[in-house]
C-alpha cells in the first residue's frame, strides 16, 4: 500500500462506474474528499447514493474507473490491503446492523477484541466510554432486539467509533427517527466533528440535517453528481434538479404523470 | 423440417441437461471451496483461535448437546421398531437370538448415523441457513466485512469444528440408544435378560461396525454445515428469501447426505469394512 501524500485527498474517485449486473448505477463519478472534512451525500431514493457509500467502503467493486482510499485503489487492492484500510474506517449502517447474537457491549467490543491486543478490562472501559459518547451508558447487556430504532443507530455509531477510525461513514443516520431523536443524532455528529478531526461521509436525504452538519454537500441524482459545493453556496444553486430537490417540487406537476407514477407504484407492489 | 425440430428439441434437452449439470458442479465446487477456506482459516489464524474456540463451543452446545434428547428418543424408538420388525420374521425361523445382532449391526452401521444426520439437518442445518440468511438481509454480514472481519472465520469456521465433533458424538449416542430400544423389546417380548441382550449384541458387533458409522457421521456433519452456510450466504434480499434458503438447506442436505451414505457404504462393502 502506497502512503498517501500529505495534503492529498483521503478519498478520491475518478470516472467511477458501478453496476449491479447489467444495470449501471453510478455513471462515471469524479470527486475528492479531504482529510477532516464532513461531506454529506444528498440524493433522492434510488439516486445511487447508498451504492456510492458501499463502493467507498469496498462492499461494491467498481466496474470501471477507480476509487482511491488513502492512496489505495479498492478495485484492485488485495483482501489484506482492503482489511488494513477497513480497520481505519467505521461504518454505521442504516438499520444498525448490530450482530444479533451478541449484546450491545459485545458488539462494540468485537472490533477491539479482533483487531487490537488490548486486555479485556481495557476493552470493557473503552466500550463504556463509547457508549457514553452516544448516550447509551447502561445498555451494555441489552441485546439489539431489545433496543428501539434510534438506540440501535446510536449503538451502531458507538461500534463504528470503537477503533477510533480516521474515516466515519453514516448511512441515513436520521432516517425513520422522530425529529427530536434526529436532532440528537445531528448533535452527536457535530460533537464528533468538534472533538476529533475525523473525515466523515454522511449519506442522507434529510435536507435540514445536511445543511447543519456538512462542510460540503454532494448532490447525487440518477447516478451523476449534479452539485458539489459548500451548503452556503448550494442554497443559491440554479441547477434545476438541485432547485427541485431543495424546494421539494415533485417530478412533474401534471396530474396524469402523477397517475402514471401511482399506477407504476401499484404495479411495483404487486 | 420435422427432423430439424426433432434435432433442435434434442439439442434443447442437451443444453438443459448440460446447464443443470454445470449448476450442480458449480454448487458442489462452492461447497468444497467454502469448506476448504474455513479449514484453512482454522490453521492460519492462531491468534484468534481462543475466541474462535469459544464460538465453536457455543455452537457445539446448540447443535450437539441440546440435540441429545431428541436424537436419543428417536434412536431408541428406531431400535425398538427394528427389534419388533426383525423378530416378526426371525421368530418364524426360530432365530430370536439373532435379534440383538440385527438391531446392533443395522443401528451402528446405518440407522444411527443416518437418523442423527436427519435430525441435525432439521435442527442445525436449517438454523445455519436462517441465521446467516437473516444476517445477509439485515446487513450484518456487510457490517462484519466493513469491520475487516471475515464472515467465514467469524461464523462458518466455528460451526465446522462444532459439527465435525458433535455429529459423530451424537451418532454414538444414537447407537447406544438404538441398542437400548432393541433391548427393551428383547426383555419384554424376546425372552432375553437385559445383560444377556447386551452381551449378545457385543458378541455380534465388531469395532469397524461402529467406526464406519462414526466416519460417515463426520462427513455428514461437514456436509450439513457446508450446505447450511452456503445457502445462508446465497440468500437474496427479504424475509421470503430466508425461508427459501432454509428450505433448500434442508432438502439439499438430506439429498447429499443420502448420496454420500451410498458412496461410503459401497466403499465399505467393497473393502470389507473399515480396515
Amino acid at each position: 500500500m502506497q502512503e498517501a501524500v500529505p495534503g492529498a485527498p483521503i478519498i478520491s474517485a475518478r470516472e467511477l462506474r458501478v453496476r449491479y449486473g447489467e444495470r449501471e448505477i453510478l455513471h462515471g463519478l469524479d470527486f475528492d474528499i479531504n482529510h477532516g472534512e464532513t461531506v454529506v451525500i444528498l440524493g433522492g431514493s434510488g439516486s445511487g447514493k447508498s451504492t456510492l457509500l458501499r463502493t467507498i467502503v469496498g462492499l461494491e467493486k467498481p466496474h470501471s474507473g477507480e476509487i482511491l482510499v488513502k492512496g489505495t485503489d479498492l478495485g484492485k487492492a488485495s483482501k489484506g490491503e482492503i482489511a488494513d484500510i477497513r480497520k481505519k474506517m467505521g461504518l454505521a449502517f442504516q438499520g444498525g446492523a448490530l450482530i444479533g447474537s451478541l449484546n450491545v457491549g459485545e458488539n462494540i467490543a468485537l472490533p477491539l477484541l479482533e483487531h487490537s491486543s488490548l486486555a479485556p478490562s481495557t476493552v470493557d472501559v473503552m466500550v463504556r466510554i463509547k457508549l457514553e459518547q452516544v448516550g447509551l451508558s447502561g445498555f451494555q447487556t441489552f441485546h439489539p432486539s431489545a433496543l428501539s430504532g434510534g438506540m440501535k443507530k446510536r449503538a451502531a455509531f458507538a461500534r463504528a467509533l470503537a477503533l477510533d477510525p480516521e474515516m466515519l461513514f453514516f448511512d441515513e443516520p436520521s432516517a425513520g427517527l422522530d425529529p427530536i431523536m434526529a436532532a440528537g443524532i445531528d448533535n452527536l455528529i457535530l460533537n464528533l466533528k468538534a472533538a476529533y478531526s475525523i473525515t466523515m461521509v454522511i449519506v442522507t436525504h434529510e435536507m435540514a440535517s445536511a445543511f447543519l452538519i456538512a462542510d460540503r454537500i454532494m448532490v447525487v441524482d440518477k447516478g451523476h453528481i449534479i452539485a458539489n459545493e459548500p451548503p452556503q453556496t448550494l442554497k443559491d444553486s440554479t441547477h434545476p434538479r438541485v432547485r427541485q430537490f431543495l424546494d421539494r417540487v415533485p417530478d412533474s406537476a401534471a396530474d396524469d404523470s402523477l397517475v402514471d407514477h401511482l399506477s407504476l407504484y401499484v404495479e411495483g407492489t404487486r | 423440417m420435422k427432423s430439424e425440430t426433432a434435432e433442435s428439441s434434442v439439442m434443447g434437452v442437451l443444453v438443459r441437461v448440460g446447464g443443470a449439470t454445470e449448476g450442480v458442479l458449480a454448487y458442489v465446487g462452492g461447497l468444497a471451496q467454502m469448506t476448504g477456506r474455513a479449514l484453512l482459516l482454522l490453521f492460519v489464524s492462531p491468534l484468534k483461535r481462543s475466541r474462535g474456540l469459544q464460538r465453536a463451543i457455543h455452537q457445539a452446545m446448540a447443535a450437539g448437546v441440546s440435540a441429545i434428547p431428541i436424537v436419543s428418543l428417536i434412536a431408541y424408538f428406531i431400535g425398538l421398531i427394528m427389534a419388533l420388525q426383525g423378530a416378526y420374521e426371525l421368530n418364524k425361523l426360530g432365530a430370536m437370538n439373532m435379534v440383538p445382532a440385527l438391531v446392533g449391526v443395522s443401528v451402528t452401521r446405518e440407522l444411527g448415523p443416518l437418523l442423527t444426520a436427519i435430525v441435525v439437518i432439521g435442527r442445525s442445518g436449517s438454523a445455519f441457513a436462517a441465521e446467516i440468511g437473516t444476517m445477509r438481509v439485515t446487513e450484518e454480514l456487510d457490517a462484519l466485512s466493513t469491520m475487516a472481519l471475515d464472515p467465514l472465520a467469524f461464523l462458518v469456521a466455528p460451526k465446522f469444528i462444532a459439527m465435525a465433533i458433535m455429529v459423530p458424538c451424537l451418532a454414538i449416542t444414537a447407537d447406544l440408544m438404538g441398542v437400548l430400544g432393541g433391548c427393551t423389546f428383547g426383555v419384554l417380548g424376546g425372552g432375553f435378560t437385559a445383560a444377556g441382550y447386551f452381551i449378545n449384541t457385543r458378541n455380534n458387533l465388531v469395532l469397524s461396525d461402529v467406526m464406519t458409522g462414526v466416519v460417515k457421521s463426520f462427513v455428514f456433519g461437514v456436509i450439513i454445515t457446508a450446505v447450511g452456510c452456503q445457502e445462508g450466504f446465497s440468500t437474496g434480499a427479504g424475509a421470503e428469501e430466508v425461508g427459501r434458503s432454509t428450505t433448500s438447506a434442508v432438502v439439499v442436505s438430506i439429498l447429499l447426505v443420502i448420496l454420500v451414505d451410498v458412496v461410503f457404504t459401497a466403499l465399505f462393502y467393497m473393502t470389507g469394512g473399515l480396515t
